[in-house]
């Protein structure tokens, strides 16, 4: 008994200090502790076995007239010092990166190289400890300026492979309100089909870009925490839509929501496939011919008929369905500058993630849609327009690889 | 079509606004290490323009038959060079340097050298020329393979006349090799050779990532050397080159010389050269004496034949001078 009220004493006694302070004293207690582990240079522990490890990524290559210049960053645990660079098997004279470059740390070299227009090139940056540091320019060619002409270049780009054939695919409405709801699963299913399609081919392309550059940041992890990000907020967004519409005692109208979610996801897609673009023309692996943004083109209009199928029974004003195509559409003009101005795998690599984990969110969203008389998704109608959507966009992908 | 359009050279403004020191502009163009970057000779232990005319006669000292005994030590030693400005290179050498001393005897004379291990890895010296199975320095025969600490005499008759090598032979040889154990072994003819400006190059290289394939690439090891500062020669004097080439992971070597043809006496075994040319290959251990005068004052290129090696250190000049009016030559040209 006596032992109880002395416990329930202390317990009053620890009601006394405020809760914030009770979450406080731990982050201090760590803090304390590692600063001691770290001013004391980390007792028990001794210095690391083994030669420097060395790594460097290069973030950007820009080409202008008798210069290679690289942006690299270090990727690895050590400091990196780059002494020589040689271009071809020759050591060239070059400027920057005169210090070490310490760890996240990032330096531009330019190099003194009277590079020849469409020829292959291999800069090999020799450190201090004797190792190289390679990089490849599969096919040398002036990195544009950033110029007003080059920007009017990439927005007609964006234009014809984004904006333009979305707004056809969504010439599909008028078609899409005639057929009868059965019919109408086996388009959603389809749109269903496209998607799943997108997303897994916005992964594969986001691990294949993280897998190229800097490791720093993430690398692949990169994908996923993107992927994720973008699901999560649009999932938030969508609830927060509702709530809002619930509170506005606005009844249904869950299609237009689902097409503004669906533009947004083919939105975030799109950005990324115009940073392909642009990353691809401002570094001279692209050319810009007529086969490519027909190929895009017809790709991207079945994005198009996506938006406009949940809505089919619904009387959209031209207003809202322009700004529809144009949220879906748009990004690709934004990518294609952001490629060609500033490409960085990283940030390439998290938006390509984030496209796939915008589509898988409204490919959640979708799939009730499917549902027949019976409440199966997946019965054999639906499944044939899977599969065929899957199978549309992987034959129109056939005719564009960026 | 394109190449008008397409073809970016160097333009005299980006030169100029990225050597400030003006090097490469006085270079106009060619391949080299970055402006301000300068190998530290005195850290390194030896520098390659004293290697040059570096001849090491050893000790000598009258036999009882009256022949001479010449002698000399060599010690293998683990030591960091800087093969390019700012480079470190975990080196094996013989006496902390690389090439190894050039050793130099005369035909007949009995030869000893003592070797000593101061590496943490085993070697061996094995020399070229004429001599007994044991004296031989490679695993298994006589002394065999000298652990660290160890250390052996290889003793025999400097036999044939001509110019030689040495080098470690201890597996993995591409390795041995590769990291600096080998030097020159000139044995001249008991009649002599002419009198000449003498040079020692050894061709050389070094694989720096161990990818085993060579980073770098020079005579007498430090890239550019005699770039950045030429090798002064005498007018109408004689020009006596020994060329060795010990070059690892590549099959071959050469050297070119500019604006001049040279005799040739591949091993240096005959009196009588075997060709005038400009341009000699060889092999790995492959050796030979180049002689001729410069009869032109000026700066003349010599380097490998392999533009790659060529662009990747193995170039350098001689500067052509008049005799002065002391010892010194004159090299302020009109």
């Amino acid at each position: 008994m006596e032992a109880h009220e002395a416990t329930r004493g202390l317990e009053s006694k620890r009601e006394g200090i405020p809760a914030w302070l009770l979450g406080v004293i731990p982050l201090l207690l760590i803090a304390l502790a590692i600063g001691a582990f770290a001013a004391l240079g980390g007792p028990g522990l001794g210095e690391r076995t083994g030669a420097p490890i060395e790594e460097l990524a290069v973030e950007s290559t820009v080409l202008t007239p008798g210069v290679i210049e690289l942006t690299v960053r270090n990727d690895g645990p050590d400091a990196v010092t780059i002494a020589q660079a040689m271009v071809n098997d020759a050591f060239v004279q070059f400027s920057g990166a005169e210090r070490p470059i310490g760890r996240l740390g990032s330096e531009t070299v330019r190099l003194q190289q009277p590079w020849v227009e469409g020829e292959g090139y291999e800069v090999a940056l020799l450190t201090s400890t004797g190792g190289t540091i390679t990089h490849e320019i599969p096919a040398a060619a002036e990195t544009p300026i950033g110029d007003l002409g080059f920007f009017g270049l990439m927005a007609l780009l964006g234009l014809y492979v984004g904006v333009i054939p979305i707004a056809l695919g969504m010439l599909w409405l008028p078609f899409i309100r005639r057929v009868p709801p059965g019919w109408l699963r086996v388009v959603m299913a389809l749109t269903v089909g496209l998607l799943a399609f997108l997303a897994i081919d916005a992964t594969l392309e986001g691990l294949e870009l993280a897998g190229e550059g800097s490791q720093a940041f993430g690398g692949a992890a990169l994908v996923l925490i993107g992927a994720v990000i973008a699901f999560l907020a649009l999932t938030g967004v969508g609830h927060w839509l509702e709530d809002r519409r619930a509170r506005a005692k606005v009844s249904g109208a869950t299609g237009g929501h689902l097409a503004m979610l669906i533009a947004i996801g083919i939105g975030m897609h799109n950005l990324g496939e115009g940073l392909a673009i642009g990353t691809s023309y401002a570094t001279g692996a692209l050319a810009l011919g007529a086969f490519l943004v027909v190929g895009f083109a017809l790709h991207n209009t079945t994005e198009g008929l996506a938006i406009v199928a949940p809505i089919a029974n619904l009387k959209p004003s031209p207003k809202r369905l322009a700004l529809l195509g144009l949220i879906a559409g748009a990004p690709a003009i934004l990518g294609a500058w952001i490629g060609a101005a500033a490409f960085n795998t990283s940030l390439a690599a998290f938006l390509f993630g984030a496209g796939a984990g915008a589509i898988v969110q409204v490919i959640v969203q979708l799939f009730p849609t499917l549902r027949d008389s019976a409440g199966r998704a997946l019965h054999p109608a639906a499944v044939g327009g899977l599969l065929a959507g899957i199978a549309l966009m992987f034959t129109t992908g056939l005719l564009v690889s960026v | 079509v394109a190449l008008h359009n397409g073809v970016h050279g160097r333009t005299p403004e980006a030169l100029a606004a990225d050597a400030p020191h003006g090097k490469a502009h006085d270079e106009g163009g060619h391949a080299g290490f970055r402006t301000g970057g300068k190998v530290d000779h005195r850290a390194n232990g030896f520098d390659p323009h004293e290697i040059l005319r570096d001849f090491d006669w050893g000790k000598t000292s009258k036999m009882a038959d009256g022949r001479v005994l010449r002698e000399w030590e060599l010690y293998a030693a683990d030591h960091e060079i800087e093969v390019a400005p700012g480079v470190k290179f975990a080196a094996w050498t013989y006496n902390q340097r690389i090439p190894g001393p050039t050793l130099r005897a005369r035909e007949g004379e009995r030869l000893r050298i003592t070797f000593i291990n101061r590496s943490s890895h085993p070697h061996t010296i094995h020399f070229h020329g004429i001599h007994p199975a044991e004296m031989d320095g490679v695993p298994g025969l006589g002394a065999g393979e000298i652990p660290p600490g160890g250390n052996t005499a290889y003793e025999f008759d400097a036999l044939p006349a001509g110019l030689h090598l040495y080098h470690c032979h201890v597996r993995p040889l591409a390795e041995h090799i590769a990291k600096g154990l080998y030097g020159a072994f000139i044995i001249d003819p008991k009649e002599g050779r002419p009198e000449a400006d003498e040079l020692v190059m050894v061709l050389n290289g070094f694989d720096t990532n161990f990818d085993r394939a060579n980073e770098l690439y020079a005579a007498n090891t430090i890239p550019f050397a005699y770039m950045d500062k030429p090798i002064k020669v005498e007018r109408d004097k004689l020009v006596r080159i020994y060329l060795v080439n010990i070059l690892e992971y590549d099959l071959i070597n050469s050297f070119h010389l500019h604006g001049n043809l040279f005799d040739y006496f591949p091993t240096g075994t005959s009196l009588k050269p075997s060709e005038l040319t400009d341009t000699v290959m060889l092999c790995q251990g492959q050796r030979g004496i180049l002689e001729w005068r410069f009869a032109h004052l000026g700066r003349f290129m010599f380097h490998a034949h392999q533009s790659e090696f060529t662009e990747l250190g193995w170039q350098g000049f001689f500067e052509v001078c008049e005799p002065g009016t002391d010892v010194r030559l004159n090299c302020e040209l009109p």
